[in-house]
């Protein structure tokens, strides 16, 4: 009797702890709905031509993709929104893991393709007439999706990094607007003097690993080299010259008190920004859409943008962060077709007005970038201030491209795991640099990749 | 014992059986007919999900190279595995933290409002319950608005005292931030579980107890406890499987205090991150069956060693 119970709740314990890889292994495959070609979002306008699946989470997709459906006889895409970035991502995994339920298209963050492609998630573009769109795009964005001699995406929105600062405190303490690291750092200490602390010139964020990869890139690192053409070879540089500048320069303005360290896309983070605790945001392009919606703003605060604070004001360079692409899955029934329509979905000026103007794109077109309709466009919000013209369309047009790691996930989570023991005070900010080269290192090695 | 003793006479069984289709079998039968929609939702989403899992962790899948047949390789890694090891050490002091409080408070409780009987005593117990009743995210999200060092309640309430309010969600204080929530949450449901026992005694004893002179609390610690001690052995297995499988809270904190709570802050959390993160999914199973076996015997070492008062023997 004893033995038998024991041994069913022990039993029942095990089925528990394992029911987490039962359960969610079981649902995957995009939510239990899957890629389906009944089941869309929007409607299907012509009936019998071939259709086309796509995951994506643009504002302005609805429309869009209407409007695509609305103009092509000859094919249809049914869109679904399948969860915004890491929520799409780990549905798409699930389903390139289960060999099933993927969609043809997809929309993926740059820095994220890498890490479908060493899945075998996503088609070679290359081998279906890719090339002939690539003039349309901007030089850096397509160095973005492409890997060695492969092209694993098309390019749609840009996150040109700029800095966006409280011209009203600026003002008021009589300090001058920073245009290099070095007066940004004096900036703070001007500002936390003026206010006694209240005010600090911006924010470190240990899990900012977007931003972190586009400071990391400015400063003349590379943190990783991986061409897709030989996938099982990778170099990590953590621990170089200009990984460390930048992760000392960061740690220095935390330990000095002159910058916070709120998690990003908190509401902590949102209402210190709000409410008049960091003067500046180092962010690209569409932080333009949060700034105006946070809670509890300072009243007469007045916001503008500005280039990037450079290392070396005589040689400046510009940087990206964010941005989608629209990526053709392995799964893809006709990945010629698809590598088409989403080459093609926003071609048309209509499509590429409502990415801009429902969406809140950045399009990665120059065309488009250098148009009157772009850069004259006023923004309301930042005192009419031509941001486009001034700050993110030069970003946007000087950004020469990075190479993303293959395995973001893990990179970001240990990255976000080592800072925060830099900013604890548990190690410097050279140790954490080089302890993650190490833990990279390792995990490259365990993953069966030979270290460059 | 009564469990292995036959039921029936074997005798005009055996001697039906001869006969063909028995009673006995039709009964026997049916049963099987009643049992086929849990026995099939049993087979095909957990016995089978387990057996896949338990194949996952035999073999290799990385990267670069493939999936390969690995024999105990991935246990052999996962109890080396630093990161694990320490989410299972931390869990452990949960343990030896939450099972002690959850236990210690719902038995208090469960003894008052045992002896106080009043239109208060009903209310509180609901009120002690309630907790149970809220989503375990629903109740994570809510402590973390909370805890939030900016505009949280706690913050605006040090701020009247003209103090500086506690970061609830730093690396220092998450683990007692995170105790205060799962006790918050499951100590009305061990509460229910003792009253319920509580109830089930025959009132004479107490009077035989008071009759022999006993006071309240002697009778409460001497005569009550010991009688409710198989329902305290079985609260305490919940609690400590609960608690080794730690995963909701962290997870659902972890966004706003990632400073302090990383991808393998919890076993459970690593298993999670492993798989959905990190694309490992055949690690992911080795440390989910670690994690399992190490349960298994977590609460068979507490099963055996409370045999006495579970009444199991």
């Amino acid at each position: 009797m004893t033995k038998r119970k024991a041994l069913l709740a022990a039993g029942m314990t095990t089925a528990l702890a394992v029911t987490l890889i039962g359960c969610t292994g079981g649902n995957g495959g995009g939510g239990g709905a899957g890629a389906s070609k009944t089941n869309c979002t929007n409607e299907i306008k012509v009936q019998d031509v071939p259709v086309v699946t796509y995951w994506g989470w643009f504002e302005d997709t609805a429309q869009t993709v209407d409007n695509f459906n609305e103009s092509h006889d000859d094919v249809q895409i049914c869109w679904t929104n399948a969860g915004q970035g890491a929520d799409a991502y780990t549905k798409l995994s699930t389903s390139l893991q289960s060999k099933s339920g993927a969609p043809d298209i997809v929309q993926i963050e740059y820095d994220w393709l890498n890490s479908f492609l060493i899945q075998g998630g996503l088609v070679n573009m290359a081998e279906h007439g890719i090339e002939e769109y690539k003039d349309s795009f901007t030089e850096g964005a397509w160095r973005d999706v492409s890997s060695g001699d492969g092209v694993y995406a098309v390019p749609v929105d840009l996150g040109p990094v700029g800095m966006w600062y409280r011209a009203d405190l600026f003002e008021e303490h009589g300090i001058p607007v920073p245009t290099t690291w070095e007066e940004y750092a004096a900036a703070g200490e001007q500002l936390s003097e003026a206010t006694g602390g209240e005010t600090l010139i911006g924010n470190f964020a240990p899990n900012g690993a977007g931003q972190h990869y586009a400071l990391l890139d400015q400063a003349g690192a590379v943190p990783f080299e991986f061409d897709n053409g030989n996938p099982t070879e990778i170099g990590i540089n953590h621990d170089d010259e200009a990984s460390k500048k930048v992760y000392e320069y960061w740690i220095d303005l935390v330990d000095r008190g002159l910058v916070g360290t709120d998690q990003a896309w908190t509401s902590e983070f949102n209402t210190a920004l709000g409410g008049g605790r960091y003067a500046t945001a180092i962010y690209p392009v569409w932080y333009n859409i949060h700034i105006p919606a946070f809670e509890g703003a300072e009243e007469g605060a007045e916001w503008r943008a500005a280039p990037i604070p450079q290392w070396d004001g005589s040689e400046p360079k510009q940087v990206n962060w964010g941005g989608s692409t629209l990526a053709v899955t392995a799964q893809a029934e006709d990945p010629a077709l698809a590598t088409k329509v989403a080459a093609e979905l926003y071609e048309p000026q209509e499509n590429k007005e409502l990415g801009v103007e429902v969406g809140g794109l950045f399009l990665a077109y120059p065309e488009m970038i250098e148009s009157d309709y772009f850069q004259d466009r006023p923004y309301e919000f930042y005192g009419g201030q031509q941001i486009n013209k001034e700050v993110f369309g030069p970003a946007a047009l000087a950004y020469e491209g990075v190479t993303f790691s293959p395995f973001s996930q893990y990179y970001y989570d240990e990255s976000q795991r080592l800072l925060s023991e830099a900013i604890a005070g548990n190690m410097s900010a050279t140790e954490a640099a080089d302890e993650l080269q190490v833990s990279l290192e390792t995990y490259a090695t365990d993953q069966g990749f030979t270290l460059k | 014992m009564s469990a292995t003793t036959p039921l029936r006479n074997p005798s005009p069984a055996t001697a039906a059986a001869k006969r063909g289709t028995t009673l006995e079998q039709k009964h026997a039968r049916y049963g099987w007919v009643f049992l086929a929609p849990f026995a099939i939702v049993f087979l095909v989403f957990l016995v089978l999900p387990l057996a896949y899992a338990f194949w996952m962790s035999l073999h290799t899948n990385t990267l670069a190279a493939g999936e390969q047949f690995a024999g105990l390789a991935n246990y052999v890694t996962a109890f080396n595995d630093q990161r694990f090891l320490s989410g299972m050490g931390r869990v452990a002091a949960f343990a030896v933290v939450f099972v002690p409080l959850q236990i210690g408070l719902a038995l208090i409780f469960a003894l008052i409002l045992d002896d106080v009987r009043s239109r208060l005593s009903r209310f509180s117990r609901l009120l002690i319950f309630a907790p149970y009743a809220i989503p375990g995210v629903i109740g994570a999200l809510m402590w973390g608005f909370l805890y939030s060092p900016s505009f949280g309640p706690l913050v605006t309430f040090f701020e009247f005292l003209q103090m500086q309010a506690p970061d609830m969600l730093s690396r220092d204080s998450i683990f007692w931030s995170l105790t205060n929530i799962v006790t918050w949450q499951w100590t009305g449901y061990y509460m229910i579980i003792i009253y319920a026992s509580l109830q089930s005694i025959d009132p004479s004893i107490y009077e035989a107890a008071r009759i022999d002179g006993a006071s309240k609390l002697q009778t409460a610690l001497q005569v009550k406890v010991p009688i409710v001690a198989s329902s305290l052995v079985l609260v305490v297995v919940f609690s400590l499987i609960g608690t080794l499988q730690f995963f909701t809270e962290p997870q659902v904190l972890a966004p706003l205090a990632g400073n302090a709570i990383d991808a393998a802050y919890t076993p459970n959390l690593y298993a999670y991150n492993l798989a959905f993160s990190y694309q490992q999914f055949n690690y992911a199973s080795a440390i989910s069956f670690a994690l399992g076996l190490l349960v298994f015997l977590a609460s068979i070492i507490f099963l055996i060693a409370t045999r006495k008062q579970s009444g199991l023997r």
